[in-house]
């Protein structure tokens, strides 16, 4: 079989540096999944951009060919010497492309059916009648239950995986040879992700297409990919067919990828349980009610439950994980848990600074109780990027905490700020730098030592690892593990990915729609879980192991609206079944 | 219709608006001390001419000057009947100019309309000019077309108006053989509208719509061309290249659409800055506008006369915001659509 897309020594520079896709080589028969697999700038999604030649504009192509397949019989065209024309014909017609932002990678302000039909607009000669049935057709083959309201509605009227669905039909509807997905479900649930790889896979097979599937998780490749190019730094590491690598990689890095995946361990760990719960925070009964203001004065306002009903505690030197998808209400919980958010009434939220020490209620602070409260309280944020100054100096953002609570001398700062970068790894050098000089990881780092540096007892964690590359994930959670154990923290810890949780919780709290489904210790929880969402969550979980795929049938069954869900767990609006004890420990939100 | 419902809603505001925009005019106007007629008082009795001072004060009355000036307030926006019955604004009765001795209707009606054929002019050069400009810096940014349009635009914003009128004027007049000063020529002043009248008044329009709009369209050129450069990286930009569109269509549909709302939006805040700015213009151009009017009315402190010109603008500009809001419900469905149930 010849090759339907073949790209052969490619190189990619930025001005005069060092090319960053170095020399790569790779092919894709027709109708196969090729999986090009490496961690941020690996080089990966410039090299599938270059297929299309859609690249930033200061990137130069300094060598190399694309050879596309000729249709009907056609000689093969090298696409770097194609001219622009030619280009747009191919573009959406024979090779489409999805992207990694479903949120951005739609125009806001034209309609869901414009801008798919537009692909047959620019491509086929078909009428406006046989247009819309077409786009129609593909929608209801996507997964949307309405079709002709999808057509009519705008971007911002859909939900992250809907956009994503839209997505895809765009791409699908002009029946392309080459699918190029770029990171199609790294911005989505787990849940979400685990329907949306099922869904171009079946379309995949329908309509007889290749995909080259851009990603940084060998747990969906596992699932996805024939074939295999493992990138590292604009040069390719390792290829081959997907079972082969999977199962027994030659590489180094590839090993070393494989090692970071965060996995649900297959066999229950062991974690010793104390009988007596010394807990440093304990939520009872708390809720969270938003009202959102009408549309228009007349419109009635709409109130978001949030958070409903939450009574959970966070054991003294242990981690509570709370996990859920977007919108179950995680980090309402974790604002609350800091006292930066105030529960409704009826709600108590309590803090024990020390063992037996009277407990304050983080409901009603004081002035003076708050700031004593903070420095016992702190939060590592999500993402390292923003929540970093890039106008100050490491320096003044570790002393800054120290400096609004009137803790030490100026010297006394410094050394303490010393300490700390080098309890997270860092050295005393990196003092006088700015952020922009860090890498993601380091500067998890840095935003964990400011965390650390009034000498917090309790940590919240909010998704502290999502914005990273799995490899240096694993790092930073062995990081808030060690710190943890040595310094007796206990973290309240906020994650939409189970695998992550797995290896750092000594409690988990599923929530979805603001409630807590199900709540047990990890070995409860991940291997007899009861209540179908949780199924879903650890169903949905891609593993980097090929005999291992995702079954979209237990996913289906659990993510869906709770109204959907088996009769023992289903509810509906605000009448919900009770937390129910099953085991030591274990509860679930069932009818008994 | 959401749409018809927002447009009666944002009227009903506007006028509301309006009323608030009253008072502050009416306080503000009132705040030196005296009027114009206790100051002719005091002039007169100062140098002992007695008979003027009797006209005076029977203006006085005449214009409820001596009432408390909450009642002041009331009678000239005609809410509460004065010494002629409910006779004010809401009337059409826009009170007497005491530096002209003229019904301030009479000395204003013409001019009304000339303001709004200029400004109009201007804000229509404005965004002809600055819209394609724009989009070119934008679409060729960091190239020569980009740097020498920019160049044009900051000298434009930079070159003081009334110079630029003087200069346009002398080279104007001695190369195109166009007209200096005033709206049109004399002998049409007065006279009904017809087709010369027209043709005069285009003529004499070239040079002030040029000056008056040459920096608007120099900063919204600007703001386009950034605005737009910031759609340029996102990444439905790179959806629709993936396509296939072509780069020019391509532009045209998607990022240029999203870029014009800032573009629409500031309609609204254009016309006041034309108006205010556009006074010394229309001084040293000879323009029959409301502005220098607004100018001799303020120092003189001639109370109805200065507050009509103030709520003449303020009435523009008002309506040139409700303008912009409008366009932009019509242009986005985020604001159209907001509240749609999913």
């Amino acid at each position: 079989m010849t090759a339907l897309l073949k790209v052969e020594n490619l190189t990619i520079g930025f001005g005069g540096a060092e090319p960053v896709v170095d020399d790569v080589s790779f092919a894709v028969e027709p109708g196969e999944t090729l999986a090009l697999v490496g961690e941020s700038g690996s080089g990966k999604t410039l090299s599938c951009r270059a297929a299309l030649r859609i690249l930033p504009a200061a990137a130069q192509l300094r060598s190399g060919k694309v050879l596309l397949a000729g249709s009907n019989g056609d000689p093969e065209q090298d696409l770097m010497a194609t001219s622009e024309r030619q280009m747009c014909k191919i573009r959406g017609e024979r090779v489409s492309m999805i992207f990694q932002e479903p949120m951005r990678s739609l125009s806001p302000l034209h309609r869901i059916g414009n801008q798919v039909t537009e692909v047959l607009r620019l491509h086929k000669a078909m009428g406006r009648a046989e247009q819309l049935k077409r786009v129609l057709a593909m929608f209801d083959r996507v997964g949307f239950k309405d079709p002709e309201r999808i057509y009519e509605s705008y971007p911002f009227e859909l939900s992250g995986g809907m956009r994503q669905r839209a997505m895809i039909a765009m791409a699908m509807v002009g029946r392309p040879e080459l699918l190029i997905a770029d990171e199609p479900t790294t911005a989505l649930d787990v849940t979400t992700q685990a329907q949306v790889l099922g869904l171009i896979k079946d379309l995949q097979k329908e309509y007889g297409m290749a995909v080259v599937l851009v990603t940084h998780d060998l747990g969906v490749v596992a699932n996805m990919a024939d074939s295999v190019v493992v990138m590292n730094r604009g040069r390719v590491m390792e290829s081959g067919p997907a079972p082969l690598i999977l199962s027994d990689p030659q590489h180094g890095y590839t090993r070393d990828l494989m090692a970071a995946a965060p996995e649900i361990p297959a066999t229950p760990m062991d974690k010793s349980k104390d009988s007596e719960r010394d807990l440093i925070l304990e939520m009872k009964e708390v809720s969270k009610t938003f009202v959102l203001k009408g549309s228009s004065a007349w419109k009635p306002k709409t109130v978001v439950h949030a958070v409903r009903g939450i009574e959970f505690g966070v054991e003294r030197g242990k981690t509570l994980a709370v996990v859920g998808e977007s919108g179950s209400g995680k980090t309402t919980c974790a604002r609350m848990a800091l006292g930066a958010e105030r529960a409704d009434p009826g709600a108590s939220i309590l803090f024990r600074a020390e063992t037996g020490a009277d407990p304050i209620n983080l409901q009603d602070l004081g002035r003076a109780e708050r700031l004593a409260f903070q420095r016992k309280a702190q939060m590592v944020f999500q993402d390292p990027y923003s929540t970093l100054n890039p106008r100050m100096r490491v320096k003044d953002a570790l002393c800054e905490p120290m400096e609004i609570h009137g803790v030490g001398s100026a010297s006394d700062r410094v050394d303490r700020a010393i300490e700390m970068l080098r309890w997270v790894g860092l050295s005393e050098n990196m003092l006088t730098r700015y952020p922009h000089a860090f890498s993601g990881g380091q500067r998890q780092r840095l935003s964990i030592a400011r965390a650390l540096m009034l000498g917090p007892t309790f940590l919240v964690c909010d998704e502290p690892t999502s914005a990273l590359d799995v490899s240096v994930q694993e790092q930073v959670l062995q990081l808030l593990e060690e710190i943890r154990d040595r310094l007796k923290l206990s973290y309240l810890f906020i994650s939409h990915d189970l695998a992550v949780v797995a290896r750092i919780a000594d409690e988990v709290a599923v929530m979805r729609s603001g409630l807590v489904v199900e709540q047990g210790p990890p070995d409860q929880l991940f291997y007899n879980p009861q209540h179908p969402y949780t199924k879903a969550l650890i169903a949905a979980q891609p593993e980097p192991d090929i005999n291992r795929p995702i079954n979209l049938k237990i996913v289906a069954q659990g993510a869906g609206e709770p109204s959907s869900w088996p009769e023992a767990f289903r509810f509906d609006g605000l009448a919900v079944p009770p937390l129910t004890q099953t085991g030591p420990g274990h509860k679930v939100r069932c009818h008994v | 219709m959401g749409l018809l419902r927002f447009a009666v809603f944002r009227f009903l505001t506007m006028l509301a608006t309006l009323v608030v925009v009253s008072v502050f005019i009416f306080l503000i106007i009132n705040l030196p001390p005296g009027d114009y007629l206790s100051n002719q008082i005091n002039e007169l009795r100062a140098t002992g001419q007695s008979n003027g001072i009797a006209k005076a004060e029977f203006l006085r009355q005449e214009y409820s000057l001596d009432q408390p000036m909450w009642r002041q307030y009331m009678i000239w926006m005609g809410f509460m009947p004065g010494p002629h019955g409910l006779a004010g604004m809401l009337q059409g009765e826009f009170g007497w100019s005491f530096e002209f001795d003229k019904p301030v209707a009479d000395l204003v009606g013409g001019a009304l309309w000339m303001t709004i054929l200029v400004n109009l002019a201007a804000v229509v050069f404005i965004y002809a000019v600055a819209l394609p400009l724009g989009v070119i810096a934008a679409a060729r940014s960091k190239t020569w077309i980009d740097y020498t349009s920019a160049l044009v635009g900051y000298l434009g914003l930079a070159t003081p108006n009334f110079l630029l009128a003087l200069i346009l004027f002398y080279y104007g007049n001695r190369y195109l053989n166009l007209p200096i000063g005033g709206l049109m020529d004399p002998q049409y002043e007065g006279q009904p509208m017809s087709f010369d009248k027209m043709k005069s008044v285009l003529i004499h329009l070239i040079i002030p719509t040029f000056v008056i709009g040459t920096s608007g369209a120099a900063a919204m050129m600007q703001r386009l061309r950034a605005n737009l450069l910031d759609e340029l990286g996102k990444p439905y930009v790179e959806t629709a290249r993936a396509k296939g569109m072509r780069e020019s269509s391509m532009l045209v549909k998607y990022p240029l659409r999203v870029a014009f709302n800032p573009f629409v939006a500031d309609i609204g805040t254009l016309i006041p800055s034309l108006v205010s700015g556009s006074v010394l213009v229309s001084v040293v151009l000879g323009l029959q506008t409301i502005g220098p009017l607004l100018l001799t009315a303020l120092k003189s402190q001639d109370l109805f006369l200065s507050a009509f010109v103030l709520m003449f603008v303020a009435l523009l500009t008002l309506i040139g915001t409700l303008v912009s809001d409008l366009l932009l419900a019509l242009l986005d469905p985020r604001i159209r659509f907001g509240g749609r149930n999913k």
